[in-house]
Parts: C-alpha cells; sequence; structure tokens
C-alpha cells in the first residue's frame, strides 16, 4: 500500500481546509504511515465480488410528510455569527482581489 | 428518620422517593451539586453547570408531583419514570440555549438555538439536567486526554483516565454526581469508559436512539445510550431515549419495549432467564495485549452464567482483527464530511484575516480551532476519500464491513447473545497512549466491530482487577437491547453477594481533599495536558 508522504500531508491537509505548522505536518508523517501500515491487512482479505455496506439497518426511503413548520428563529441562529449584516452572515469574499 | 446521602440512591429509588414524598427534586439536585462543587476540582468530569436552571428544573418537577398527588394515586403512577431524577449530558448534546463545545475550542462560547431530539425527551419526562460533562474532542478518543478543557480523572485511581470518549459522564456517574448519564458510541465510547469506571454502559443498535441534535462524528456509527450505576438504572434511562423520530431519517420506526417493566426485582428470578439461554464466545475478542486479570475476570464471569443454567457455545468471529483498520478508515473518513461544516462563517471559533484570501481564513480558523487527534483523523478521512485512494481505502473497508457484519449474523444463528470482553485492559495511566495513536486505538479493539456492524452492545461491572473495574461485554442481534438488559440484570443477579459488588470507587474519599491536584495538574505533570 501507499506510504505517506510530507507532500501527501500538505495536499490533504489543504484539501480538508486544515492549516498546520511545520510540526504539525512532521509529526502527522510520521503517525500516519504508522496508522497506514494497520490498513495494510485489509488488502490481504479478497473481496471480489463482495458488496460494500454503508448502512447497518435495512431501511427503505423514508419521506416526511409536506407540512410548513417554523424554522428557528432567525435572530436566534444569527445571534451566534462571528460576523453578521442585518439578517444576514458575513462571508468572506471569494470574487475580486481577494478571491481566487 | 435518619439523614441518608440521597445521592447514593439507585435512580428508580429516587423517582420512587420523590412520588412518595420522601424528599423533593429540590433537595435530590441540592445533594448532587453539592458533590459537583466539592469534588469535580479534581476530578474535572463537568465542563459547563447551570446550578440555576437545574434547580428551576427540580422545582417545575416538584409542582408536577405536588399536583400529582393532589389529584389521585393514579396521576402519581402515570408521572414519567425520570421526573425529577438528575442526568448527566455528554458535552455533544444540544440543549436550547446553553453550550456545547463537543470537547472543542471550534465550539466554544457557541450556544444551540433549539434542542436536540433527547433533551427534548429528558425535558419532557422532568430530568433535571445540571450541565454537560467532559468528553474527547468530537468523541475521538479513548481516554478523555483529547478534551479542547483538559482531561477527566477516573475515581477508582485519580491518576488513571476514565476511558473514553464518553468520560465525563462515566466518572460523573461512578462519582455520585448524578445518578444517570448520556454518552455517545462510534467505536466503543459508552461502553469503554462504562468499563474503566465500574458503571453500566448501554450502545443501543444503530437506529435506535435519535441522532437529531447531537454533534456528528460518524454517521453511520454513532449511537446515543444511557449510562447507569445498574442495568435497572440504565434501562430506565434508555426507555426515555429510544424510538423514532421523523427528524433522523435512520431511527427506525421500529417498536420500543418497556425496558424497566421487563427486568425482574428479585436477584433469583432475575438469574432464571438464564437457564438454556445460548451466549457465545468469541476467541477472536481475547487479543494480545489483553490484561492477564481482566480476561481472569471475564472467564470467571463466563463461568458464572454457565453455572447459573447458560451454555456456552464457542463462536467464530474470523473478521475481527480486520475491525480495527476498517473502523479507523470509515470513521475518519465520515468525520472528515461531517467535521467540513465548521468553517467559520455562521457560528464557532472563527479567524479573519485582514487582506488574506478566503482559503487562508479557513486554513487559520480550522486550523486553530482543531485539536490534534481531531486534525489526524481529518486528514486521514480526507485521505482515505481522496482521488486515487478511495477504492484502496474507503471502498474496500465497506466491503470487509459487509464481511465483519456477516460473522455476527452467521454468529447469532445458534446464540441469543455473545459474551466478551469489554476493554482489554483496566483503566490506564494519563499519558500512557498519547504518544501512539495506535495504542489509543487498540482500546477499542473489542468494541468497534460492534458499531461496524450496527448491534447493541452492553457493558456491565465483572469485578476487579488490581483494585480497578473490568467490564463484561454482552452483544446482542439488531433491537434486542432488552435481552441485553435481561441478561446484565441476570449476571447482576448472580454475583449479588460478591465483595466487590458494594464497593464505592477507590479514590473517591480524595476527591473532596483540597489537597487533591486537579485531573489536569495530573495530566500535565506527565506531559499529557491537553
Amino acid at each position: 500500500m501507499a506510504t505517506f508522504t510530507r507532500k501527501d500531508v500538505e495536499h490533504v491537509a489543504h484539501l480538508a481546509r486544515l492549516g498546520l505548522t511545520e510540526d504539525e505536518m512532521a509529526r502527522l508523517e510520521g503517525q500516519l504511515n504508522h496508522i497506514l501500515d494497520q490498513y495494510a491487512v485489509l488488502a490481504q482479505l479478497d473481496t471480489e465480488g463482495i458488496a460494500p455496506t454503508a448502512q447497518t439497518i435495512e431501511l427503505e426511503n423514508i419521506l416526511r410528510d409536506d407540512i410548513v413548520r417554523p424554522s428557528l428563529p432567525s435572530e436566534e441562529v444569527l445571534a451566534a455569527a462571528p460576523k453578521r449584516l442585518g439578517e444576514y452572515f458575513v462571508v468572506p469574499p471569494i470574487l475580486g482581489e481577494h478571491g481566487n | 428518620m435518619t439523614t441518608i446521602d440521597l445521592t447514593r440512591l439507585a435512580a428508580r429509588e429516587m423517582a420512587s422517593g420523590l412520588r412518595a414524598g420522601d424528599f423533593s427534586a429540590r433537595k435530590l439536585i441540592d445533594a448532587h451539586l453539592e458533590n459537583i462543587r466539592t469534588t469535580d476540582g479534581p476530578l474535572h468530569a463537568w465542563v459547563f453547570v447551570d446550578e440555576d436552571e437545574a434547580r428551576n428544573q427540580a422545582d417545575a418537577a416538584d409542582r408536577r408531583i405536588a399536583e400529582a398527588r393532589r389529584a389521585s394515586a393514579d396521576a402519581v403512577a402515570r408521572l414519567p419514570g425520570l421526573l425529577g431524577v438528575p442526568v448527566a449530558l455528554k458535552d455533544l448534546v444540544l440543549t436550547r440555549g446553553q453550550p456545547s463545545t463537543a470537547g472543542s475550542r471550534i465550539l466554544q462560547g457557541w450556544k444551540s438555538p433549539y434542542d436536540s431530539h433527547i433533551a427534548e425527551r429528558l425535558k419532557h419526562a422532568g430530568a433535571v439536567l445540571p450541565g454537560k460533562t467532559n468528553m474527547d474532542e468530537f468523541a475521538m478518543g479513548s481516554s478523555t486526554e483529547h478534551s479542547a478543557w483538559g482531561p477527566t480523572a477516573n475515581p477508582w485511581d485519580l491518576e488513571r483516565v476514565p476511558g473514553g470518549s464518553s468520560g465525563g459522564s462515566a466518572a460523573a456517574v461512578a462519582a455520585f454526581h448524578a445518578p444517570l448519564g448520556i454518552g455517545t458510541d462510534t467505536g466503543g465510547s459508552i461502553r469503554q469508559p462504562a468499563a474503566l469506571t465500574g458503571t453500566v454502559g448501554l450502545k443501543p443498535t444503530y437506529g435506535r436512539v435519535s441522532r437529531y441534535g447531537i454533534v456528528a462524528f460518524a454517521s453511520s456509527l454513532d449511537q446515543i445510550g444511557p449510562f447507569g450505576r445498574d442495568v435497572r438504572d440504565a434501562a430506565l434511562l434508555m426507555a426515555t431515549l429510544a424510538g423514532r423520530d421523523e427528524r433522523d431519517s435512520t431511527s427506525a420506526p421500529i417498536p420500543v419495549p418497556d425496558y424497566p417493566a421487563e427486568l425482574a426485582e428479585g436477584d433469583d428470578e432475575a438469574a432464571s432467564m438464564l437457564r438454556g439461554m445460548r451466549l457465545g464466545l468469541p476467541r477472536q475478542y481475547f487479543v494480545k495485549g489483553m490484561e492477564a486479570g481482566v480476561e481472569a475476570r471475564v472467564r470467571e464471569a463466563v463461568a458464572a452464567l454457565a453455572a447459573a443454567g447458560a451454555e456456552i457455545i464457542d463462536v467464530d468471529l474470523p473478521h475481527t482483527d480486520y475491525g480495527l483498520a476498517t473502523y479507523y478508515i470509515i470513521a475518519p473518513a465520515e468525520a472528515s464530511a461531517n467535521l467540513a461544516r465548521y468553517d467559520g462563517v455562521r457560528y464557532g471559533h472563527t479567524v479573519r484575516q485582514e487582506g488574506a484570501d478566503y482559503i487562508a481564513d479557513y486554513l487559520a480558523t480550522r486550523g486553530s480551532g482543531f485539536g490534534p487527534e481531531v486534525k489526524r483523523r481529518i486528514v486521514l478521512g480526507t485521505y482515505a476519500l481522496s482521488a486515487g485512494y478511495y477504492d484502496a481505502y474507503y471502498l474496500k473497508a465497506q466491503k470487509v464491513r459487509t464481511l465483519i457484519k456477516a460473522d455476527f449474523d452467521r454468529a447469532f444463528e445458534n446464540v441469543d447473545a455473545i459474551v466478551a470482553p469489554t476493554s482489554p485492559t483496566v483503566a490506564f495511566r494519563f499519558g500512557a497512549r498519547l504518544a501512539d495513536p495506535v495504542s489509543m486505538y487498540l482500546s477499542d479493539a473489542c468494541t468497534l466491530p460492534v458499531n461496524v456492524a450496527g448491534l447493541p452492545g452492553l457493558s456491565v461491572p465483572c469485578g476487579l482487577s488490581e483494585g480497578l473495574p473490568v467490564g463484561l461485554q454482552l452483544i446482542g442481534r439488531p433491537w434486542e437491547e432488552l435481552r441485553l438488559f435481561q441478561l446484565g440484570r441476570a449476571y447482576e443477579g448472580i454475583t449479588s453477594g460478591a465483595e466487590w459488588r458494594g464497593m464505592e470507587p477507590r479514590d473517591l474519599g480524595l476527591l473532596s481533599d483540597p489537597k487533591t491536584p486537579s485531573a489536569m495538574d495530573r495530566a500535565a505533570t506527565v506531559g499529557a495536558a491537553a
């Protein structure tokens, strides 16, 4: 199985939008390889023709009645916003000078 | 009447004492708050306590009881079983207007605008909810050392962990801060701390309890369940938790038995159900690294069950050894998706840097908000799901999941339940497993296959090794929580005379000594502070 390189740590951390320090990345590289070694046992197992299991209880699609119900009070929800403007959450700009 | 310590009563005795008018819910919560105030410094089971709100809830319970007593004996009999009884909530159970951090800085200061399904049910039943208990950050861990707020100590030995991730609730119940507690169990997070603190803990069948309003870790594995100091108390709490809730589409529309009513009061009557019961003993659960004392206690428990009439049958669960790898792919993968929501925009910790682009803000927010174990699992899970590795890791793990589940299905054709150890070891010392994540992951080797297969599992105390509690795990078919409770109750019945039964946690007395160092200080001395 694959080994985890420093470049992999950087790449995956970026995919996960996780800012890591140099120290953290160095430590993770070692630890993750040790963990991936544990995964290697799976490769020895023949799973040809075995269907994957995503959930263990056999539930059919669940539908609910389409009834109008009150949502959470917007003032209480917005109260938790780190940055708000009136009735809106302020999101970081994704276009223009600081977007990409 | 001599004064009795109300906190030593069983939850069901508290409930009946309240109805009979022997004492008030106010007096009951005050006794528990007093224990919390005087002993939680060294223990650190709690991260948030709201004494005023707890007293208000107790007063409301007293009014309900008084009203029913004025009305009729019938009205008293109809009062909910948890009315006025304190219940400790793990710090990931949302309650309206109160904080829930899930042990993480990223949720510091946030207050939920709504109640979780189980908080709604508990409030409706009139339970008293003093606050939130400590846990490993986002329930990732087996020692409660991964809490951003510092570790919890084990009341049996203050230099040791209480297990995790629901270590705060387990310690609170063991230390008489509350008779009942709520935990969540994704790979063993209720059963393992129950084993390590000498309490009873149930991980229900996946789908038995609604996850609405519970901070998500791994959505195909997470379940919510009760802690109690004995089986009947755990069953009493479970009766309020279980059942369909349309806000969690994985909560199943399957009838819920009246658990407490189905459990025998008398020891002999409880034990009589063992006659002819077929119990499976899987050799794969006596794992490498299991302590001799733990194995001895579990084998003695199995022998006692056999002596009382149970038929012990060797069962083969050949894919058990693949459980750890399977779990540590599926759980981090699901966690990496669930934890993507913490972006610092709508709630929680945020970092916005002048002149930086939005990605830099996300990196800084998440990089400074999450602790080391959570980061490790997000990276691991993102990797397992990323292009080029998905088939080798995530899909492969899901296929092995099928095989692990099939092992159990086959075993349950011949047996009514499976008996096994809960944890391979007794409570370990602070710092002992922090440096090597895999050694921490192995704490759950005997519990996580049960989550992978979606089954119910109950841990009950089965004696002591080196003066520390050992847990016996009972694993059942889907939806057969009642049978597990009955078996657990039967085991209590046949061991009611055992010397260890009446023992209180060894270091309980030290907790009220002002010279006793805090859990935080103890962990710091071995370099294991969060």
